[in-house]
């Protein structure tokens, strides 16, 4: 289970998040997270702990170097507990037991901007909530949730279409 | 007991999740304990290191900018020498001796990592516990306040920025002298609020508002910024004021830390009268 692209894959992904995407303040406030693209691409049939343990080093890393105590890991470990019970909801015809990864190819693309799009929702509300710890802004933070839903949409879904291109077709 | 096993293996996922899950809250949860989350933190060894490499590439590109800002500020400073000043009284004249007794010291740091948008912010700089840093000093640049130091490693420091919910400044109207707490709201990086104005003074747009001192954190009269407009909020009977902030957040590369060598005397002082604040 632990390729080397998936290691190659996940330094990656911290290091576009906490060096350059992290800078980048789209509109004052939107902080995109494209590093769930390392969540949202694992196997389809990747067993629960090993999901499990994988959000939380990843959330761990991301909050290492951005100063944000623990909120990454636990949004994180969220979006992965929620993962297996989403793919269960979008799936119609694709085959979800097998090993491949989700991908155009492999979910169709509606199924996969679905899965992305909520995972992502998911994570962001217990990100952006958990960062104020309290509801009194709620306006603001639901605002701040939308709209970094959507650029880190934007990016995940640009990490796909890169993967899918870079990938020999027989990985897939 | 072998029900319990059973029990727990089936839904291992979801204990599993719930026991990382409680680990995470909790490291969140003790968000005053700076010092024992410094693994979390990029004053951290690596985190610090691969912002210091970020930062030595990305600072070539603003160097024109904060060579301006520094050109400006020198410009300002020898405005004031002793040597700028014709005296045109020989029947008065200044001797400094020993009534001046040194209150602030300054040391430059550069900010290697800083955030503008989340609620809480943080500006991690380049000068650490070996360089003399400690929690509760002060960041100052040319254009005012920009955060606290709140936990240090040995090389690099971590600092709430004053964009940071955390966060409250002892700020003063400069005409007036009426003294206020700032505090970010949120909203815009570039501007504030600051509250507790009593409702009997007269407020102008555009005055200026600059350090109480009052704090033994920051030296008086540093420009924080000015007002733009103001409002009695509802169940308040002071005034709260929008301050547009003179510092852009955004464009962060050096700064100021000030240490207050008579904070601990104050501190001490203070806490024999009031144990509670």
């Amino acid at each position: 289970m632990l390729s080397w692209r998936l290691v190659i894959l996940f330094i990656l992904l911290v290091l576009i998040q906490v060096t350059i995407l992290n800078q980048v303040a789209i509109g004052g406030y939107i902080n995109p997270q494209v590093y769930l693209l390392f969540i949202l691409i694992l196997p389809l049939n990747i067993p629960g702990w090993l999901l499990l343990l994988y959000a939380f080093a990843m959330g761990m890393a991301v909050d290492m170097f951005s100063d944000s105590l623990a909120i990454h890991t636990a949004s994180t470990l969220f979006m992965a507990f929620c993962r297996p019970g989403i793919i269960r909801l979008v799936s119609g015809s694709f085959e979800k037991d097998s090993g491949a990864a989700p991908s155009f190819g492999t979910m169709g693309g509606i199924s996969l901007a679905l899965y992305s799009v909520i995972l992502i929702l998911l994570h962001h509300a217990l990100l952006f909530f958990l960062e104020i710890f309290h509801f009194s802004e709620a306006a603001q933070t639901l605002s701040r949730i939308l709209f970094s839903s959507i650029f880190s949409f934007a990016f995940v879904m640009i990490g796909f279409i890169i993967l899918e291109k870079a990938s020999p077709s027989h990985l897939r | 007991m072998r029900n319990l096993f059973q029990f727990i293996s089936r839904y291992y996922f979801f204990f599993l999740f719930l026991l990382l899950f409680i680990l995470a809250i909790i490291i969140t949860g003790s968000r005053q304990h700076y010092q024992q989350a410094l693994m979390w933190h990029s004053a951290n060894k690596i985190a610090g290191q691969l912002h210091q490499a970020r930062d030595r590439v990305v600072s070539y590109f603003s160097l024109r900018q904060v060579h301006e800002k520094l050109l400006e500020e020198n410009t300002r400073l020898h405005n004031q020498l002793e040597e700028s000043f014709f005296l045109s009284d020989d029947s008065v004249y200044i001797a400094p001796d020993t009534i001046f007794k040194r209150r602030f010291t300054y040391m430059h740091a550069g900010v290697i990592n800083n955030s503008i948008t989340r609620r809480n912010n943080y500006i991690t700089l380049n000068k650490g516990q070996l360089h003399g840093i400690r929690p509760n000093m002060g960041i100052l640049t040319p254009d005012g306040v920009a955060g606290i130091i709140t936990a240090v490693s040995d090389n690099f420091s971590l600092a709430m920025s004053l964009l940071h919910s955390e966060v409250m400044l002892s700020v003063k109207i400069k005409t007036t002298g009426h003294i206020g707490s700032l505090q970010w709201e949120g909203d815009n990086y570039r501007t504030a609020h600051m509250s507790y104005i009593p409702p009997h003074v007269d407020l102008q747009t555009g005055d200026e508002v600059v350090t109480s001192g009052l704090s033994a954190i920051f030296p008086e009269n540093i420009p924080i910024g000015h007002i733009t407009d103001w409002e009695i909020r509802r169940g308040e009977t002071f005034y709260t004021a929008r301050i547009e902030l003179n510092m852009d957040f955004n464009t962060l590369s050096y700064a100021y830390i000030v240490k207050n060598l008579m904070q601990d005397e104050q501190e001490e002082l203070e806490e024999l009268v009031s144990p509670d604040i």
